[in-house]
């Protein structure tokens, strides 16, 4: 039987990493338990992150919200200081499996899974949230692109483990919407998903940021959806223009979930539902 | 580090009492419940997170038995279906549940009862879509979910009703 650790500092923990260069580092294992059980084998050593010091705690610094990668999708959700700055992450967060789910799973394990499904990935790329990785060398910083590398693929080095999230607040609190459908509300993984970053000024769309979940190997962005967008304002012919684009830009395949030809239309669809959540201060454009 | 011995020391406390016993370290904690400790009012359902059927209490936050292992209870405070009638507000769920005929087969009914407390205590005044959301995770098979809301929300009710005068 192999051990299970729970370091509580960052010596700790490379020191542990040092003993069992085998070892898997588990945060929330929602994900983590289920593969490891799937292979029916003895489990690896695990080093647990849920008692460490400094990854368990979201904080401001300066211009941005910096997140602890053990903190829970709960936490993520609830914290003031993401509610306030961050409602499109705290909405991901929220989608994610059912209540008793989110007391355990974390924001760092759901990015490092990194499942084309992941539901908090769409608002960590579009509010350009960056990884804090650490590793015996030190810690370095990636971009959300750098860092996602494929399905189930990050640019974690063996020994290394994701610290910290680091995400700027973004200027004048723009739209943040977040939007999935799956099969059913809660405990469902998305057929499709749709995170929005929109920023009006005077009634017109200055800023248009839009990124895809489920429909492609990671998160899809449409440049030319977000150009549709701009300078107009939101309205269901623009809306329909972009999502003419985001139909083109999304790279969807079936499984047993849904078909890539729905996964296409959901897609378009979500984008258009941006209608119905528009800055309800810039009432001189509703139609 | 030398190789640690097969069974590791764990303590926390379990349905209110102190609990010190050895065990394989990456047990779950559903198996150690059940097989070890003979208390098997926790299901395993799905032993993927997806049903919430082996929900419990970890330091009064609903968690899944299933994804946790032995050694992360080590200082936790634990609560089971076991404890239920123990407790004021458990008490009170264990009569709505019975009033309202919400139970078919019953095996999803400890880990919707384990969630409706951790919700009621924190929230006596929780409405019928605050008891939908909280129970989101909870799957029945039974399609019993009404009676189930029935009886939460019973509870809720006796819970924030105002104190008759004696």
């Amino acid at each position: 039987m192999n051990p299970v650790l729970f370091p509580r500092t960052e010596e700790m923990l490379l020191s542990m990493v040092k003993a069992y260069p085998e070892a898997r580092f588990m945060a929330g294992g929602t994900d983590l338990l289920v593969a490891l059980r799937q292979k029916q084998k003895a489990l690896p050593p695990l080093i647990g992150l849920e008692r460490m010091e400094g990854m368990g705690d979201i904080l401001r610094e300066g211009d941005e919200i910096s997140i602890g990668a053990a903190c829970t999708l709960k936490e993520v959700a609830s914290h003031p200081l993401t509610r306030q700055h961050l409602p499109l992450l705290c909405q991901g967060a929220d989608s994610v499996g059912g209540p008793a789910l989110r007391n355990m799973a974390t924001l760092g394990g759901n990015l490092c899974t990194a499942s084309p499904a992941g539901d908090t990935l769409p608002a960590l790329f579009l509010l350009e949230a960056r990884p804090e990785l650490l590793s015996e060398k030190g810690l370095r910083t990636l971009s959300m692109e750098a860092f996602i590398t494929g399905p189930g693929r990050t640019a974690l080095l063996p020994g290394e483990l994701l610290h910290r999230i680091r995400i700027p607040i973004p200027p004048n609190a723009p739209i943040q919407h977040f939007e999935k459908v799956g099969n059913r509300n809660a405990m469902a993984i998305a057929v499709a998903s749709l995170a929005a970053l929109i920023r009006m000024e005077q009634g017109l769309v200055t800023q248009a940021r839009l990124a895809w979940g489920s429909v492609g190997p990671k998160v899809i962005r449409s440049s030319e959806a977000e150009a549709a967008l701009m300078g107009k304002p939101l309205r269901e012919e623009s809306l329909k223009e972009a999502a003419f684009y985001a139909q083109k830009a999304v790279q969807p395949i079936s499984d047993i979930r849904a078909s890539a030809d729905y996964r296409k239309k959901v897609s378009a669809s979500l984008l258009q539902r941006l209608i119905l959540y528009r800055d309800s201060d810039d009432k001189g454009e509703r139609s | 580090m030398s190789k640690p011995p097969e069974n590791s020391p764990i303590s926390f406390f379990l349905n209110g009492s102190p609990l010190s016993l050895s065990v394989a370290p990456g047990r779950r904690v559903v198996d150690l419940l059940r097989e070890d400790l003979h208390l098997t009012g926790t299901k395993e359902g799905c032993g993927t997170g997806e049903c919430g059927a082996c929900t419990l209490l970890v330091d009064g936050f609903p968690m899944l038995s299933c994804l946790m292992l032995a050694a992360q209870l080590e200082g936790r405070n634990i609560e089971t279906v076991e404890s239920l009638e123990k407790d004021p507000v458990g008490e009170k769920l264990i009569t709505s549940f019975e009033e309202k005929g919400a139970v078919q087969c019953g095996y999803c009914i400890p880990g919707m009862e384990m969630t409706a407390l951790a919700l009621l205590r924190n929230h006596p005044e929780a409405d019928r879509e605050d008891i939908r959301k909280s129970l989101s995770g909870n799957l029945c098979r039974c399609t019993g979910y009404v009676k189930i809301l029935d009886a939460v929300e019973d509870t809720a009710k006796k819970l924030t009703a105002p104190k008759e005068m004696p």
